[in-house]
């Protein structure tokens, strides 16, 4: 017989396992099966018109030039974004783990703030901000004597403007979380190493970066499934374009399943999502594991 | 400080939160895109005034995001009770059934029509919506810039208009161009694509035609403006002000159709104002064809106000209410008898539009066709970009159309489309 | 030493310069006369102040009511995710029951599963059940926020058990336990995470975008991004839309600050 206090807790529970199992599991379960449909517009109007088609979604993405781009440009921003946010936070997370910074609550707020402003709106800021003809940063670059950049209308240039976009927006969130484990390391350990005469950068790499370790790990690991997950940027401010330099994976999901309806591919490609976060994180997580065990 | 009206305006939005209230009333919504969305509530309260039972609310789109807004809506079950319909679109929509065919008690709208417009809305033999107004795209130019370049009439042919290009580019001076072609716009490649005298889908639709002869030639055509630094490698969203830019003499040939009549009208300086003109699209040999476009209204299956949203389509296709929809909007009438009506007859820029919708020629009826073409941009982006070679563009659209087209071959097989 | 210290703080404020500028300059922007921003190089003050911009958007655009729908749905999506996953949360954290342990562990699993991969299928329950375009659809993800309730297992297992015993011992029920003890210790979190969710749901672009097909219900992202494609030249007018998008959560973020910057690193840190 079920206990009083058993029957409560499950009481408790019910409501958010239940939420969880119609709005989460079966909607991801059905994003399989429907990904082996050829599900699409004349299949909204009239189910007859759909067709069980097995892994011609998958078969017909792996030959489509736009999807392997979406995948390249994916895997850039990644490659590129991830080591630039986290370099970002971690550089002022050190700066301000200095004793001598002035009013440091102050700037950690303010570091902190793009974050949780409206992905949307701050794009559409940028998007002013990287004009080529009357944007801001193409003023700064000129008016020290730089070539103006055509920054969202040159394929080579549009990822770079969008990452210098996003990592204004969210370095503010790792730095706060070096600065919390910088912030345990006992400044003995700073102040001994500055007596075996080493300096600041020494300093950096033997006593920061072994304290930091994990934590960069387990950050870059959400970092790379935050990259992979990039849509509102490129909707807002390329379109995908130039050439479809910055069609990223989620974003070619949205296209094909909303744009156009082709609901049983788009379904393969979340499906194809999944697996390359899923496998991106399963190794980074051996990765921790290995180091893990050196330390000990 | 904000002033009452707009606190006012707020409030409104709120209370609008209370939809459907039960006064009597029939709210007809009515979506509409870009200047026609802009324009229209100036003639409804005519409408409005005559139906006393009847309020048109309409509801404003961007033309880009215009058709995706409408399938997503029919998906969403949230379509309006009247819309705005690209005329190629016509063929898609009716297809999924979202369309209400045009009843017998309208029969009469689809007299005194364009008969090439009024084809493009019918599927199946039955008229699936009423055309509102007709175009078809031209070309607007600097003529100031033309005459200093040594030509005093737009050239007629692809060869003449060339050189006349490098010659307006060179006027220009540097930095500045001869045309804008927009490279996220199908529509200026569709065009040269209809000079040939291929058909652009073969095999009953069901397949791709780009790698015809003709069409081939138009890509070339397409390629050498990039290439010989006549058109900025562009998209429409990094050009910040089209008429200001125009003004400039940033570009001096601009593909669009009669909407930019009125922005040009009042968008671009006086000074620049006895320097334009609107002018035939050139052809292979001779005057060209571009395609029959412009709007249609459609009423869907799905409003509750069949009768209410009829009626609409009938005020709005009536002969005098579109010659003065003409002079507010620029849209030309699709009712020929409208464009009597003497200040449409006396607009010098109309009359290029005259001649350009003689010339007008079909593009195919399929649902897929406004993705087929989507795809073709694409593809011809990246071969303006050096990617491709004509050759190559050619046979890689018609892959990616064949693809598209598959789902149609399938239903065509099994009898279940038209 | 001493020039060591002006430079670190030269460097910072340098940091917050340009950290700052972007927000501040739409600020800036959004007061300019149409077409006053669109020149080179680009002014950095208004020449003449005007709130043309803000009045067109109430008058003609209809952002108050975005503005609502927005401030509806965010306080809805609190309020229902609160709801959902603080007994949870709890239960997790300090009822036993049987599977207790091993479903945790599948919720944790379940983490590295992106919400996207479900929209779809997602899109056509809701259609078929009729709720696309309702606010019901739009707020259905938040029901089922499994970090939400991870956040809520964190903080609670902090509660001695101790005084859940003691209470349990004055003859309580569970119910009046969670309400009267659990509760209040908890208070610290539920801000955190209603401020989470609030800003979660305000912020949110994508579910939105395909649920709210009607443009009455669209939220202010939604309704931005819709018209910077129709009024891109318009520079002083989406910069004042921008500003009144993210002004309110920018006001809220700093005055919870505290609560927000604490939650967060309790859910990254030990995760």
């Amino acid at each position: 017989m079920i206990s009083r206090r058993e029957r409560a807790a499950w009481g408790f529970v019910a409501p958010s396992l239940i939420a969880i199992a119609i709005f989460f599991v079966i909607p991801v379960v059905s994003s399989l099966l429907l990904s082996l449909t050829d599900f699409d517009i004349y299949a909204l109007a009239d189910l007859g018109n759909m067709r069980f088609v097995g892994l011609q979604n998958y078969e017909r993405l792996l030959t489509n030039p736009l999807f392997w781009q979406a995948m390249k440009n994916t895997v850039w921003f990644s490659v590129l974004g991830v080591p630039l946010a986290i370099g970002a936070s971690l550089a002022a997370a050190v700066i301000l783990n200095a004793r001598t910074i002035k009013w440091r609550p102050v700037w950690r707020v303010m570091f902190f703030a793009p974050y949780v402003t409206t992905l949307v709106a701050t794009a559409v800021l940028w998007n002013y901000l990287l004009h080529t003809r009357y944007g801001v940063i193409n003023w700064a670059l000129t008016s020290v004597g730089l070539p103006a950049v055509d920054w969202l209308g040159n394929p080579d240039t549009s990822i770079p403007a969008i990452l210098i976009f996003v990592v204004w927006k969210i370095f503010g969130y790792n730095m706060l979380i070096f600065l919390a484990v910088l912030q345990t390391v006992p400044d003995d350990l700073y102040e001994a190493a500055r007596i075996d005469g080493a300096g600041p950068w020494a300093r950096f790499t033997n006593v920061t970066l072994p304290a930091i370790a994990p934590t960069l790990l387990l950050v870059s690991i959400i970092s790379v499934a935050g990259f992979f997950q990039l849509f509102a940027e490129p909707y807002v401010m390329t379109q995908g374009g130039p050439a479809q330099s910055t069609v990223t994976v989620l974003y070619f999901m949205y296209e094909e399943g909303f744009k156009w309806w082709n609901l049983g591919s788009a379904s393969a490609v979340a499906f194809i999502l999944f697996l390359c976060i899923f496998a991106v994180t399963m190794v980074q997580l051996a990765v921790s594991r290995r180091l893990g065990g050196d330390h000990t | 400080m904000i002033d009452r009206r707009a606190a006012l305006g707020l409030m409104a939005g709120a209370s609008l939160a209370g939809c459907g209230r039960n006064d009597g009333i029939t709210r007809l919504s009515f979506w509409a895109m870009g200047n026609e969305a802009t324009h229209a509530p100036q003639i409804l309260p005519a409408f409005e005034a005559a139906n006393p039972g009847i309020k048109v609310v309409v509801q404003p789109l961007p033309w880009t995001a215009a058709h995706q807004k409408l399938l997503t809506a029919y998906a969403g079950a949230s379509l309006p009770d009247v819309s705005q319909i690209g005329n190629t679109w016509v063929a898609e929509l009716a297809a999924i059934g979202a369309l209400s065919p045009t009843p017998a008690f309208a029969d009469d709208l689809l007299q005194d029509q364009f008969p090439a417009v009024l084809e493009t809305n019918r599927i199946g033999g039955r008229a699936m919506a009423t055309p509102w107004y007709v175009d078809t795209r031209l070309i607007y130019l600097r003529t100031d810039l033309l005459a200093r370049a040594g030509f005093d009439a737009m050239p007629v042919t692809w060869a003449e208009w060339k050189r006349a290009m490098h010659a307006v580019k060179r006027v220009a001076g540097d930095g500045n161009f001869a045309i804008l072609l927009p490279v996220n716009e199908f529509e200026q490649l569709l065009t040269f694509g209809l000079q040939g005298d291929q058909p652009l889908l073969r095999d009953e639709d069901t397949r791709g035609n780009f790698s015809s002869e003709s069409f081939r030639a138009a890509l070339a055509f397409y390629k050498s403006l990039f290439d010989e630094g006549l058109a900025p490698l562009a998209s429409a969203a990094q050009i910040s002000n089209v008429w200001t830019e125009f003004a400039r003499g940033y570009f001096s040939f601009y593909f669009s159709g009669p909407w930019t009549i009125g922005d040009m009208k009042s968008r671009l300086p006086a000074e620049i104002q006895p320097h334009w003109t609107t002018a035939g699209v050139p052809g292979t040999t001779g005057p060209g064809a571009s395609a029959p476009g412009g709007s249609s209204l459609a009423v869907f299956r799905s409003s509750p106000h069949q009768d209410a949203a009829w009626k609409l389509v009938r005020y709005l296709s009536d002969p005098a209410v579109q010659a003065r929809f003409n002079v507010i909007t620029g849209d030309l009438p699709a009712r020929p008898s409208a464009w009597a009506a003497p200040k449409v007859a006396s607009d010098p820029y109309v009359t290029a539009f005259n001649g350009q919708l003689a010339r007008a020629r079909a593009v195919p009826k399929v649902p897929e066709w406004e993705r087929i073409v989507t795809e073709m941009q694409i593809v011809a982006e990246r071969m303006v970009r050096g990617e491709f070679t004509v050759q190559q563009a050619g046979a890689e659209i018609d892959r990616r159309a064949d693809r598209l087209l598959e789902k149609r071959r399938w239903m065509i097989e099994q009898g279940r489309a038209a | 030493m001493k020039p060591r210290v002006i430079l670190l703080n030269v460097g910072v404020a340098l940091i917050g310069l340009i950290v700052l500028f972007p927000l501040l300059w739409m600020l800036s922007v959004s007061f300019m006369s149409t077409g006053e921003a669109a020149v080179f190089p680009p002014p950095l003050l208004p020449g003449r102040w005007t709130l043309e911009h803000y009045r067109d958007l109430f008058v003609n655009q209809g952002m108050g009511r975005y503005m609502w729908n927005s401030f509806a749905l965010a306080t809805l999506a609190t309020g229902l995710a609160l709801a959902f996953t603080v007994p949870a949360g709890y239960a997790f954290a300090k009822l036993t029951f049987k599977g207790r342990d091993r479903l945790f562990q599948l919720l944790i699993g379940a983490l590295v599963i992106p919400a996207q991969i479900g929209t779809l299928p997602l899109f056509l329950m809701l259609k078929s059940i009729g709720l696309v375009n309702t606010y019901a659809g739009a707020l259905v993800p938040w029901l089922a926020s499994i970090f939400g309730l991870f956040l809520v297992r964190q903080y609670a297992l902090s509660i001695p058990d101790e005084m859940l015993e003691a209470a349990r011992i004055d003859g309580a029920s569970e119910g009046q336990i969670f309400r009267r003890i659990v509760l209040p210790t908890l208070t610290p979190i539920l801000v955190t995470l209603g401020l989470f969710v609030f800003l979660g749901s305000w912020n949110d672009f994508l579910w939105p975008l395909i649920i709210l097909t009607d443009q009455s219900n669209y939220t202010l992202p939604v309704a931005l991004a819709a018209l910077s494609r129709e009024h891109v030249q318009d520079i002083e007018l989406m910069m004042a839309g921008a500003v009144i998008t993210v002004a309110p959560v920018l006001i809220l973020f700093l005055a919870l600050q505290r609560f927000y910057i604490r939650g967060m690193l309790a859910g990254s840190v030990k995760g």
